[in-house]
């Protein structure tokens, strides 16, 4: 259990270390103004984070995110803009059908035997290019219920704004918390990805359950979908490209084993906030590279691996596969069993 | 769920020739092939001139099959690299950031410097065996998952790539490079002849020498090829080196084509139409036993629906959602259980009546 818990307290001292260095450089990372902008920014990728950490707990891995969010907001755009819905309907129905094509994605992956892997790759193909049918272009999103949304939000002491969206952002991130360790369908996650096929003999309903991950993925990436359209106002088809692989990157730096069977929605809240850190300090910055962002949340994955390997590999495996003509047949201690 | 079971089939003896147990036996082959055919003949029912293939002013061989060979040989050559790594029980998520980050690299070079074009190659594929080495490191040493250890080369790369260009989108002008891209030899395109070397070449290495049985045997079972006496951790790097070089060669054709180099978007997504290519040609992502032959058939299937969407008209928001459904069909048709779900209900249906 202490090597479970460890790389969730890697990834808490890194969000600290980060956290201080920002603050250390510019003052205003210490206010609540860029606080709020970090849940604010971050929030659609971090509800759709949540969602990939049930589906990677449960050794699987949903692609089709990113799209989806694309999908929901042009959807929601064209319902609101020219189907005449009122927003919660649209929400509402863009929510279903979020969930329907989960479930779908969920049952061919497990009826047919498909890799998680291409099915939802053509969940993804399918969900951007329904988007393209839909529309071309960005339509923007204009009623008098959503601006009233976006003027709800809570003021801190020094004028920072807690949004509308990042407090739907907290909330999943709250249930999840809860499904992951406090119920029945949680446990069976954990219980399918740490080994299916005991899971399976233990009388884990695998079926109904990895539907079930799959139908909450696109649930959490339609509402991520809804979050993303709120905050830019507008419903755009090339929206939100690559976001699954973000939310991918905030789940494993959140200590989540790609492996499966071991993970933390809270590691994940790190994760993407950490993203969040990294954003800010290169925007705040103003001389480097975005392209930056990217370059140190990979190198931070890679830390984190490294990490999660020397923590889960049994002692010394590493050294011994480091140090030529020392090697015994641990080659396959970690392998064996994973996919792809 | 993704399956932990791995079968390799046993090699059997040489039998008298006999079709159908020829046919039920090869039925992997069956689908693949059977789906090229039938998209071929959809375009050739879309378009008429379809199957024509008629010579340019310069000589160039022109002709919907001619594109969908010079289109294609990109994913072909990814599909092939792809198809070892797959075998050995990996995959190598980075190759659409190693396309960028070797095209980065040629396109500067030439453009900068006075190195002859020879060597800028050289170089810019010296740079795809440093990234496959990198992954290769990462998964035979380092005992790193796969899809994670090339995960962490996919959104770096980009990011290189960019550093490598300065951020701008470097153009060239070389004939001996663009050669590479767009030139012509006997009226064919330069890339078909590129991707029928690499396929060669590798078939080659696979079954001339005993390479390709030990990357089976390291995809099946990696501990009881360690017992069985043989270095995973060699072979492992091995694929991810011969990755790193078909996408490096992929990069460099995608470069010269557009005579310059686009960090951002250049082989984006590439990496997914290879995986495509190499399931569709009917590897299994758990490794083992694999089909180089049926996974260059694969990539040429993503192909020739791209360039049947093209041809037919049909609007190109509609590029996604048609190469989706076909996939998905072809996928549905290899899927054990999804013919058994038909084959049983029309057992029953020929039971009632």
């Amino acid at each position: 259990m202490r090597s479970r818990i460890l790389p969730l307290i890697a990834t808490l001292a890194v969000f600290v270390i980060l956290y201080l260095i920002g603050w250390q450089r510019f003052p205003a990372f210490g206010t609540t103004r860029v606080v709020g902008n970090f849940l604010t920014d971050k929030s659609f990728l971090g509800i759709a984070a949540v969602g990939m950490t049930f589906v990677i707990i449960a050794g699987g891995i949903d692609l089709s995110v990113g799209s989806v969010i694309a999908f929901t907001g042009v959807f929601c755009a064209l319902a609101i803009g020219q189907w005449g819905m009122h927003p919660l309907v649209a929400s509402g129905l863009i929510l279903l059908i979020g969930a329907a094509f989960g479930a779908a994605m969920g049952a061919v992956i497990y009826y047919f035997k498909i890799p998680a892997f291409i099915a939802t790759l053509a969940g993804m193909f399918l969900a951007r290019g329904g988007s393209f049918v839909l529309s071309q272009d960005s339509i923007p999103i204009d009623h008098p219920f959503v601006n009233d949304i976006s003027q709800i939000f809570y003021v801190f002491p020094d004028r920072g704004r807690f949004s509308f969206v990042a407090f739907i952002f907290v909330v999943v991130l709250v249930v999840g918390i809860i499904i992951a360790h406090y119920t029945r369908f949680g446990r069976n996650i954990y219980a399918m990805g740490g080994n299916n096929t005991a899971a399976l003999l233990l009388g884990v309903p695998v079926g109904r359950t990895t539907i079930g991950v799959y139908t909450l993925s696109s649930f959490l990436a339609a509402l991520a979908g809804i979050v993303y359209a709120l905050y830019t106002k507008s419903g755009y088809p090339r929206a939100a490209i690559g976001v699954e692989l973000d939310a991918i990157a905030a789940v494993v730096i959140g200590g989540t084993l790609l492996t499966g069977g071991v993970g933390f929605v809270a590691g994940t809240f790190l994760g993407v906030m950490i993203q969040g850190i990294i954003q800010t300090y290169v925007n705040f910055d103003g001389t480097l590279n975005s392209w930056w962002t990217k370059i140190v949340i990979g190198l931070l994955l890679f830390l984190f691996i490294i990490i999660q390997k020397v923590l889960t590999s049994y002692r010394g495996t590493l050294t011994f596969r480091l140090i030529p003509g020392l090697s015994r047949p641990a080659a396959a201690s970690g392998t064996s069993a994973s996919p792809p | 769920m993704l399956e932990t079971k791995t079968a390799v089939e046993p090699t059997t003896a040489p039998t008298p020739f006999n079709l159908m147990q020829t046919l039920s036996r090869n039925r992997r082959f069956l689908f693949p092939v059977l789906a090229l055919i039938l998209i071929l003949i959809g375009n050739r029912l879309i378009s008429p001139t379809f199957f024509t293939i008629r010579v340019g002013p310069d000589g160039r061989l022109i002709g919907s099959l001619i594109d969908i060979l010079n289109r294609g040989a990109p994913t072909v050559l990814l599909a092939i690299g792809m198809t070892l790594v797959i075998a050995a029980k990996g995959i190598d998520l980075s190759v659409g950031a190693v396309i960028a980050i070797c095209g980065a690299v040629a396109a500067v070079l030439i453009s900068t410097t006075t190195l002859p074009p020879l060597l800028v190659i050289a170089i810019a594929i010296g740079a795809g065996i440093l990234c496959g080495l990198w992954n290769g490191i990462l998964v035979a040493l380092f005992d790193i998952q796969p899809i994670v250890a090339t995960l962490i080369l996919m959104v770096i790369g980009r990011g290189i790539a960019q550093l490598i260009t300065e951020g701008q989108i470097t153009t060239f002008s070389n004939e001996s490079l663009e050669f590479v891209g767009t030139g012509l030899i006997g009226g064919f395109p330069f890339p078909i002849f590129l991707s029928v070397i690499v396929v060669a070449l590798v078939w080659l290495l696979i079954r001339s020498t005993a390479i390709g049985m030990l990357i089976e045997s390291v995809g099946a079972n990696d501990r009881a090829s360690f017992y069985a006496g043989i270095d995973a951790t060699k072979i492992k790097l091995l694929v991810y080196i011969i990755s790193g070089i078909c996408a490096a060669i992929t990069g460099l054709i995608i470069t010269a084509d557009i005579k310059g180099a686009d960090a951002n978007n250049a082989g984006l997504w590439k990496e997914l139409d290879a995986i495509l290519a190499v399931v569709i040609g009917g590897t299994a992502l758990t490794g083992g036993r694999f089909y180089l032959i049926m996974s260059v058939v694969g990539a040429l299937i993503i192909q020739s629906i791209q360039t049947g969407i093209y041809i037919s008209g049909l609007p190109p928001t509609f590029n996604l959602i048609v190469q989706a459904v076909v996939i998905l069909a072809i996928l549905f048709l290899q899927s054990e259980d999804f013919r058994r779900l038909f084959t049983g209900a029309w057992a029953k249906l020929r039971r009632q009546s």
